[in-house]
């Protein structure tokens, strides 16, 4: 019972970072844009929010900071994209180099000007320790479960759920979809595509950033790794967009999944079974291409990529 | 106009034909001045040596692996007193990226080093290439971890991290033995078929069961040599299954945080991990790269250099342990290391002395026997007694 427990707990904080770039990227791709700079967007946050911790031992300006640099490295490729048209691919693309290569060259100088390994307080890191909530996490069994996280999966999971809400129950969300399925009938309904782009691919890139700062900040337990930090988060996060269908809703429970097979390496014994390491790698995007293959067979709507992701919108073109 | 396009031609082509001929000539006279050098039997000006180094992964690491070996490159620099142009160091260069180890082998030629260190494993075989390409018979070249040499201009160095790891286990015995909790954790980078991983791991062991007998050592394996993310789910898993000192093969500090984390202790590697980790790091087996690196320059300036293999230890000072972390480590520790330490510095203790056993319980070194050197670099591909996969 207790090794279950640590393993869903293990999936959990594996997920987290996911969690924060899924949401972060379903966001951008609701409103019509395909951003593959999600790597870059969490490496520019894993610096601002590791830098940020560093310097002021302040977990709530950190996270602030993560989502603005982040948010930041999201309008370079909004503005390329939205008012310039660039195609959208090479612009993510590049917005992953150009992220992950600014935070090393920064990340170099912090280590050049500290003269040394830079890291954060013992009392941030305390800030960022799992919760000890009177009564609740001392239940047996489900305190663990439930109520023994670090702050950032909570403010993940209500990240996420706040996503949802926004997307589904509110008539901004509901534009925002619209513009992201038919951007030329939003616009002829009177919609303002080109704001409704531009706030969500800020505000995703900004959740990505929360994702690369959960990164430096608890899973490289505060120490800044030159070159280790995001370790291909990003990548993983696009695809679990697709498993998730576009709903940041079911992203929650789909980052704690693909979180678990990450964790199932760990916590499968080798005594009862010692399957390679490469098996357990490749679980996520074998489910993601089922989920693909599954919901292309069902042709449904809903479950789809929005109608018009991908392609840029030009408002003279008939 | 038709003439004077054909004169022209006719011109060029003369042209072209003197300049290849002259080059050829050049050629000739580069080739007799080259077989005159052979690398390391004249010595060189102090002022005209020139170092090439590559390292796998950044030189700004501030623990790793190739901390270690840019510490040792800077100490050779300072001792020597070598000018910041005398030495170049190429990083991140991936030793499983052929090409980008090719050009940049051949960028430390092109700057005219006279003597190239390449510091990890993959780098060996295009390494090798190079030493026997006869244009560059003057250069040497000189590989860390691997097998491979060639009695020219080539060698390979590596250091027996086996005995500095031995200590360490018997400060981590100590630790499990006082907290009365005989299992131990290990984060590997490689699988069981790496020896320099796996004999880390044995030794390590062995330093246990020297004060520990019934310790058991649980082992993770990432897969890479350098990965936070899965070495901390590699640690927690560790700890989760109850192992009290985490021992670790993996470049990052962020397993002995973990363990700090969790209210348990640990062995880092490379270098003191203390710093990182004050309430749970006890000490590390750390290399002194700038005793080989010296002595190599060194004997390249005076012409002296051999084309034979390095491999030493804890008597040269080219292993050792970070200091024990008093506030952690059992009572008693710092002894029992240091005696130990004495004696493998006089070869009264060899670390692989048989009887050994495997994990499946098959004597693999019988009573009395040593490993050899060779055993130990290339054949240590099995887990001793005591030793499990968790």
């Amino acid at each position: 019972m207790t090794n279950v427990i640590n393993f869903i707990v293990a999936a959990v904080l594996s997920g987290t970072p996911l969690l924060f770039a899924t949401t972060g990227e379903i966001l951008t791709q609701r409103s019509g844009n395909l951003n593959l700079g999600v790597e870059g967007m969490m490496w520019l946050g894993a610096f601002a929010g590791f830098y940020t911790a560093y310097k002021t031992e302040n977990p709530v300006l950190a996270v602030l900071a993560a989502f603005g640099l982040a948010a930041f490295g999201a309008l370079i490729y909004a503005f390329l994209t939205v008012t310039m048209k660039a195609n959208q691919n090479v612009t993510g693309l590049t917005l992953t180099t150009f992220g992950i290569g600014l935070s090393l060259v920064m990340g170099y100088a912090m280590i050049d000007s500290a003269g040394g390994a830079p890291k954060v307080s013992s009392e941030l890191r305390a800030s960022l320790a799992p919760a000890d909530i009177p009564f609740l996490s001392d239940i047996p069994y489900v305190g663990k479960l439930l109520f023994q996280y670090n702050p950032l999966v909570y403010l993940g999971i209500a990240v996420a759920a706040l996503s949802a809400v926004y997307l589904y129950r509110t008539r901004t969300g509901l534009n925002v979809r619209a513009v992201g399925e038919n951007p030329s009938s939003a616009d002829a309904a009177g919609i303002n595509v080109t704001a409704a782009k531009y706030i969500n691919i800020l505000i995703g890139g900004g959740i990505c950033g929360i994702g690369g700062a959960y990164m430096s900040l608890v899973t490289a337990n505060g120490s800044w790794q030159p070159a280790g930090i995001v370790n291909g988060n990003g990548w993983i996060a696009v695809a679990l967009v697709i498993f998730v269908s576009w709903n940041p809703a079911k992203a929650i429970l789909g980052s704690f999944i693909f979180g678990a097979f990450n964790s199932l390496t760990n916590y499968i014994p080798a005594s009862v079974v010692e399957i390679p390491k490469a098996f357990y790698q490749m679980l996520p995007f074998v489910l993601t291409t089922v989920v693909l293959i599954i919901t292309s067979i069902r042709k449904s709507r809903e479950n789809s990529q929005p109608a018009g992701c991908g392609i840029n919108y030009f408002r003279e073109e008939r | 106009m038709k003439k004077l396009t054909r004169i022209l031609a006719l011109v060029l082509s003369l042209a072209m034909v003197v300049v290849l001929a002259s080059c050829d000539s050049l050629k000739g006279t580069d080739e007799t001045t080259v077989t005159t050098a052979l690398a390391g039997t004249v010595p060189i000006d102090k002022g005209a040596i020139k170092v090439g180094v590559l390292h796998i992964t950044s030189i700004e690491d501030t623990s790793g692996y190739t901390f270690a070996h840019h510490s040792g490159i800077m100490e050779m620099k300072e001792s020597l007193g070598l000018k910041d142009e005398q030495v170049i160091e190429k990083d991140n260069v991936s030793d499983t990226d052929i090409p980008a180890t090719k050009a940049a082998i051949q960028d430390l030629i092109n700057a005219g080093c006279n003597i190239i260190f390449a510091t990890s494993f993959n780098y060996m075989n295009t390494m090798e290439e190079f030493a026997n390409n006869p244009d560059y018979q003057d250069i040497i070249f000189s590989h860390c971890s691997g097998y491979k040499s060639n009695n020219v201009n080539f060698n390979n160095y590596f250091g027996r991290i086996y005995e500095a790891r031995y200590l360490a286990g018997i400060a981590a015995g100590l630790k499990a033995k006082q907290l009365n909790k005989p299992l131990l954790g290990y984060v590997a980078a490689m699988d069981v078929t790496m020896s320099e991983v796996t004999g880390g791991i044995d030794a390590w062991a062995l330093g246990i069961q020297s004060v520990y007998p019934e310790a058991k050592v649980k082992v993770k394996v990432t897969g890479s040599w350098y990965n936070p993310e899965a070495e901390k789910a590699a640690a927690q898993a560790l700890i989760d299954a109850g192992c009290v000192v985490i021992g670790q093969h993996c470049d990052s500090d962020v397993t002995q945080t973990t363990a700090q984390d969790n209210g348990v202790f640990g062995c880092g590697y490379n270098s003191d991990m203390t710093p990182f980790a004050p309430k749970g790091h006890i000490c590390a087996p750390i290399w002194n790269w700038g005793v080989y690196y010296t002595a190599a320059v060194q004997a390249a300036i005076d012409g002296t250099w051999k084309p034979v293999n390095y491999y030493e230890g804890m008597n040269k000072g080219l292993v050792d342990i970070s200091p024990i972390n008093e506030d952690v480590a059992a009572p008693g520790t710092k002894e029992a290391v240091e005696a130990a330490k004495a004696k493998i510095a006089s070869g009264e203790l060899f670390v692989f002395t048989g009887p050994l056993y495997d994990n499946t319980g098959k004597l693999v070194l019988a009573a009395g026997e040593k490993l050899t050197d060779a055993q130990i670099t290339g054949g240590m591909t099995y887990y001793i007694k005591g030793v499990d996969l968790l």
